[in-house]
C-alpha cells in the first residue's frame, strides 16, 4: 500500500510538473522574459562597472610648459617619451597637444578630451636642482570612474620615470648599477591573475547571475505559482482529488527546477557565446552546483509559500528577501569590498556559497575538492530547510 | 433506512478567527437526492461545500459522505466526490482535452478508459468540436460546461455544485440545469447545489435548506416551504395602485390580517396576508383612502417569498433589537459577485 502510495505520489507529481511546464511554454510573453531578463542583467551590470581592460583610447591633452634649464629640457622629453611608449603598447590614451591649462580645461568642458597633463615650466630645472618636478593631471570630475583609473595609470608611469631618475642619482653616489633599482625601490608589486587570458567583469558576474536566477526560480517562482493557482481556484481541483498533498508541492517544485535549470543553461550559453565568458572548470560540476543550488533553496521556497496566502504578498515577500540577497551575496561586487559587518551578514546567506563555489569552478577552474566547504554548507542548509518545509506545508494545506 | 443516507452533517461548524461562518449545521442528504442550499451572499454556502469536499477543515462537528469521515478518511471521501466550485477549475493555456486528461490522471483512471470517458463527456456537452482549443478562448457558457464535466471525470457518487449557473445567460443556464438533472437521473448521483436564485432551487431540488448567517433556518421540500407562506388561509396579493402613498402602505401594514407589505415600485405592492377576510379588508382600506385599484392578482407563492418570509424578517428583527450582526469581509451587498477568470 505505501509502496503504491509512493509510486502514485511520484507519478502524480510528474503529471503536475508536466502540466506546469506546458503552461510555461504556452505563455509566449513569459517565455521571452524568461530569456531576456538574465541577458538584460548581464548587459546592464557588465557595462555599469567597466573593468580595467575596457578602458582604452582615452583622449588626453598634453601641455608642455617646461622652459628647460640651461638649454636642457631632457626631463620633460623623457617623460613624454615614456608616456608615448607606454601608450603604444596599451592603446590606453590618444595624446594631443595643447598650449595652456585654460585651454585644457575648456577642451574637457567641451568634451574634446577626457583629461589633461600639464608639465610645469620649472620641471627640468627643479629636477636638475634635486627638487621634485611638478606634473598636474587635469581630470573630468564628472567621470569619476575614468579619472581614478587614469590617475592610477599615470601614477605608474610617473613612478617609473621617478625611479629612473632616482636610479641615476643613486648611481652617481657609487652604487653598482645592477643593484640601484633595489636600493631605490625595494618592493616591486606586480599583479597577475590566477588564470591566463583576459578577465572581464562578465567573467566575474556571470556565475553570480546564474546562481541568482536559479535561486529566484525556486524561491519566487514556487510561491507565485502556488498562490496563482490558489487564487484562480485551480488548486482546489488538485486538492479535491485523492492525491497526496505532497505530490502537489513536489510537482510544482519539479516544474520550477526545470524552469530554473533551463534559464541557467540559457545564461551560460549566452555568456559564453556573446560575452566572451570562459568556463575553466568542468561543465558537469557547474550543473551539479546548479542542482545543489535548487536543492538548498527549495525548502525555503516551500516554507515561504506556506505562509503566503495570495500572490501580492508572495511577490512582496520575495522581493524583500531577494534584494538584500542579491547585493550581499557577492553577485555583483566582491564580498571583500564590503565593510566587515556586511561581510558577516553575507556569510550567513546561502547564496554567497553558491556564487562563491560557482565562481571558483567557472573562473578558477576549481575541481570538487576545492569547494567542499561550500558543498557541505549548501547540503546542510537544504536538508534542514526541507525537513522544516514538509510538515509546515502539510499543515498549511489543510487549514 | 439508515443505508439511504449519503451525506450526514452533525453540528458542522466553521469559524474564521472569532467570526462564525457556519454555525452548528446538521442535516442528512439521501442517496440520489438533489439537495439545495439556498441563501444570500455570505450566508456560508461555499464554506459548507468546502468543508464537505475536504478543502477546509471544520472547526467543530463532523460530517460523513458515504459513511466516510470528511476529516479522518478524507482520501476515501475524495474518491467519491466531484466538485464544481464557484471559481473555474481549468487552465486557460491548456486545451479542453489536455485539461480533462490532467485532472483525470489525478484519479488514476487508466489511459484508455480516460480517453473514452473524455470523448463521451465532451460529446455530452457539445464541446467535441473544441476539444483541441485552449480553454482560455472559450465563452463563459462553454467554460462552465467544461467545469461541470471536469467534476464528472471520476464518475462521482456525490456531486457538489457551488452556484453552477452563476454568470450564465438564460439559455446556458437552462442547458446547465438540464444537464444537472440528467446526471442525477441517469447516474443516480447525489447532488448538493448552492444557489441564491430561488427559481433554480425550486426547479432542481428535491429538498431545500434555507441558510442565513451560517444557520439553517428552514429545511423542507419546495412545496412544503411554500406552504409556510401561503398555507390554507394565507394569500399573497399583488395590487396596482397608480397614486400609491406612503400613508396607504403604513395603513395596510397595520391591518390585523396583513403579515407584511413589500412595495415593489411606484405603483405595485405585494401583500402577505392571512384569513378569509383579508381580501375585503385590504380593498376597503384602499377605498377609504379614495385610491383607485388598477389590478389585483393572487400570486402563487414562490421560494422568493419563502425566503423573504424567513430570512428577511429575521434580519430585520435583529437590526431592530440588537447591535448589528458582525460580518466578515464578505458581508452581503459589499462583496463583489463576479466569476474569477
Ligand atoms: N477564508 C476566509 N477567511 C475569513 N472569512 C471567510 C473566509 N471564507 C469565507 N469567509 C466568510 O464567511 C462567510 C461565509 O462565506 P461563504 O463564502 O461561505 O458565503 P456564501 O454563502 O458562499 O456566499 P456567496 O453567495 O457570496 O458565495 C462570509 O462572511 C465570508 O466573508
Ligand atoms: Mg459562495
Amino acid at each position: 500500500m505505501s509502496r503504491m502510495g509512493a509510486k502514485n505520489m511520484i507519478s502524480h507529481s510528474f503529471r503536475i510538473a508536466w502540466k506546469d511546464l506546458l503552461e510555461v511554454f504556452r505563455n509566449r510573453m513569459g517565455l521571452v522574459l524568461l530569456i531576456l531578463m538574465p541577458i538584460f542583467m548581464m548587459v546592464m551590470v557588465g557595462y555599469i562597472y567597466p573593468s580595467d581592460n575596457s578602458l582604452s583610447n582615452v583622449t588626453v591633452a598634453l601641455v608642455n610648459e617646461d622652459v628647460g634649464y640651461g638649454g636642457y629640457t631632457n626631463a620633460s622629453s623623457t617623460l613624454i617619451a615614456i608616456l608615448e611608449n607606454a601608450n603604444n603598447s596599451t592603446d590606453l590614451m590618444t595624446l594631443t597637444t595643447a598650449s595652456s591649462f585654460d585651454e585644457v580645461r575648456e577642451m574637457i568642458q567641451r568634451g574634446d578630451v577626457d583629461a589633461g597633463i600639464i608639465i610645469s615650466s620649472d620641471f627640468t630645472s627643479s629636477i636638475m636642482n634635486g627638487q621634485q618636478g611638478t606634473i598636474t593631471l587635469v581630470t573630468d570630475q564628472s567621470n569619476l570612474q575614468m579619472s581614478s583609473m587614469l590617475q592610477a595609470v599615470l601614477q605608474e608611469v610617473f613612478d617609473q620615470l621617478g625611479t629612473g631618475l632616482a636610479q641615476q642619482n643613486v648611481q652617481s653616489l657609487g652604487v653598482d648599477p645592477s643593484n640601484s633599482l633595489a636600493v631605490v625601490q625595494p618592493y616591486n608589486v606586480q599583479t597577475e591573475g590566477a588564470i591566463e587570458g583576459d578577465f572581464s567583469y562578465f567573467d566575474f558576474v556571470a556565475p553570480g547571475i546564474i546562481a541568482m536566477t536559479v535561486m529566484m526560480s525556486v524561491m519566487t517562482g514556487l510561491p507565485v505559482a502556488i498562490s496563482e493557482e490558489r487564487e484562480s481556484g485551480t488548486l482546489d481541483g488538485m486538492m479535491v482529488a485523492p492525491i497526496s498533498r505532497l505530490s502537489v508541492i513536489l510537482g510544482k517544485t519539479l516544474a520550477q527546477i526545470g524552469r530554473g535549470l533551463l534559464q541557467g543553461l540559457i545564461i551560460i550559453v549566452i555568456a559564453v557565446s556573446f560575452f566572451g565568458v570562459t568556463i575553466h572548470g568542468s561543465i558537469l560540476l557547474v550543473f551539479a552546483l546548479l542542482l545543489l543550488c535548487v536543492f538548498s533553496f527549495v525548502g525555503l521556497g516551500i516554507v515561504l509559500t506556506s505562509f503566503t496566502k495570495d500572490q501580492e504578498t508572495a511577490t512582496m515577500l520575495m522581493t524583500t528577501i531577494m534584494f538584500p540577497m542579491m547585493f550581499l551575496s557577492g553577485v555583483f561586487f566582491p564580498i571583500e569590498q564590503m565593510p566587515w559587518f556586511m561581510q558577516t551578514l553575507s556569510n550567513v546567506l546561502p547564496l554567497t556559497y553558491v556564487t562563491g563555489a560557482l565562481r571558483k569552478v567557472m573562473v578558477l577552474g576549481a575541481d570538487i575538492s576545492m569547494i567542499t566547504t561550500e558543498l557541505a554548507i549548501l547540503i546542510g542548509f537544504g536538508t534542514v530547510m526541507i525537513a522544516i518545509a514538509v510538515p509546515v506545508f502539510k499543515r498549511a494545506m489543510t487549514s | 433506512m439508515e443505508n439511504d443516507v449519503m451525506i450526514e452533517l452533525k453540528n458542522l461548524t466553521k469559524k474564521f478567527n472569532d467570526f462564525t461562518a457556519v454555525d452548528h449545521i446538521s442535516f442528512d442528504v439521501k442517496k440520489s437526492e438533489v439537495f439545495g442550499l439556498l441563501g444570500p451572499n455570505g450566508a456560508g454556502k461555499t464554506t459548507i461545500i468546502r468543508m464537505l469536499s475536504t478543502l477546509t477543515r471544520p472547526t467543530e462537528g463532523t460530517a460523513t459522505i458515504g459513511g466516510y469521515d470528511i476529516v479522518k478518511q478524507d482520501n476515501k471521501v475524495r474518491q467519491l466526490i466531484g466538485l464544481v466550485s464557484e471559481k473555474m477549475i481549468m487552465y486557460d493555456r491548456l486545451t479542453a482535452k489536455e485539461n480533462l486528461r490532467f485532472f483525470g490522471k489525478l484519479y488514476n483512471i487508466p489511459k484508455n478508459t480516460l480517453n473514452e470517458r473524455i470523448g463521451e463527456l465532451l460529446e455530452l456537452v457539445q464541446l467535441t468540436k473544441w476539444k483541441d482549443s485552449k480553454v482560455g478562448t472559450f465563452s463563459t457558457g462553454m467554460r462552465q460546461r467544461m467545469n461541470v464535466v471536469r467534476a464528472l471525470l471520476n464518475m462521482p457518487k456525490v456531486l457538489f455544485l457551488d452556484e453552477p449557473t452563476l454568470g450564465l445567460d438564460p439559455q446556458s443556464t437552462v442547458e446547465v440545469r438540464e444537464f444537472i438533472k440528467k446526471i442525477n437521473k441517469e447516474n443516480k448521483t447525489t447532488i448538493i447545489l448552492t444557489t441564491h436564485m430561488m427559481n433554480e432551487a425550486d426547479r432542481l431540488c428535491d429538498r431545500i435548506g434555507i441558510i442565513d448567517n451560517g444557520q439553517i433556518t428552514a429545511l423542507d421540500t419546495s412545496t412544503n416551504l411554500k406552504k409556510l407562506v401561503s398555507g390554507d388561509d394565507a394569500t399573497v396579493l399583488k395590487l396596482e395602485i397608480p397614486n400609491l402613498t406612503k400613508k396607504m402602505v403604513t395603513k395596510m401594514e397595520s391591518l390585523d390580517c396583513v403579515k407584511s407589505v413589500a412595495q415593489e415600485n411606484a405603483s405595485h405592492i405585494k401583500i402577505h396576508a392571512t384569513g378569509d377576510k383579508a381580501f375585503d379588508a385590504i380593498i376597503d382600506a384602499v377605498r377609504a383612502e379614495n385610491a383607485k385599484i388598477n389590478s389585483i392578482e393572487k400570486l402563487q407563492p414562490t421560494l422568493e417569498d419563502v425566503f423573504l418570509h424567513i430570512t428577511g424578517r429575521e434580519v430585520r428583527d435583529k437590526a431592530d433589537t440588537k447591535i448589528p450582526v458582525k460580518h466578515g469581509p464578505g458581508h452581503r451587498g459589499f462583496r463583489q459577485r463576479r466569476r474569477v477568470r
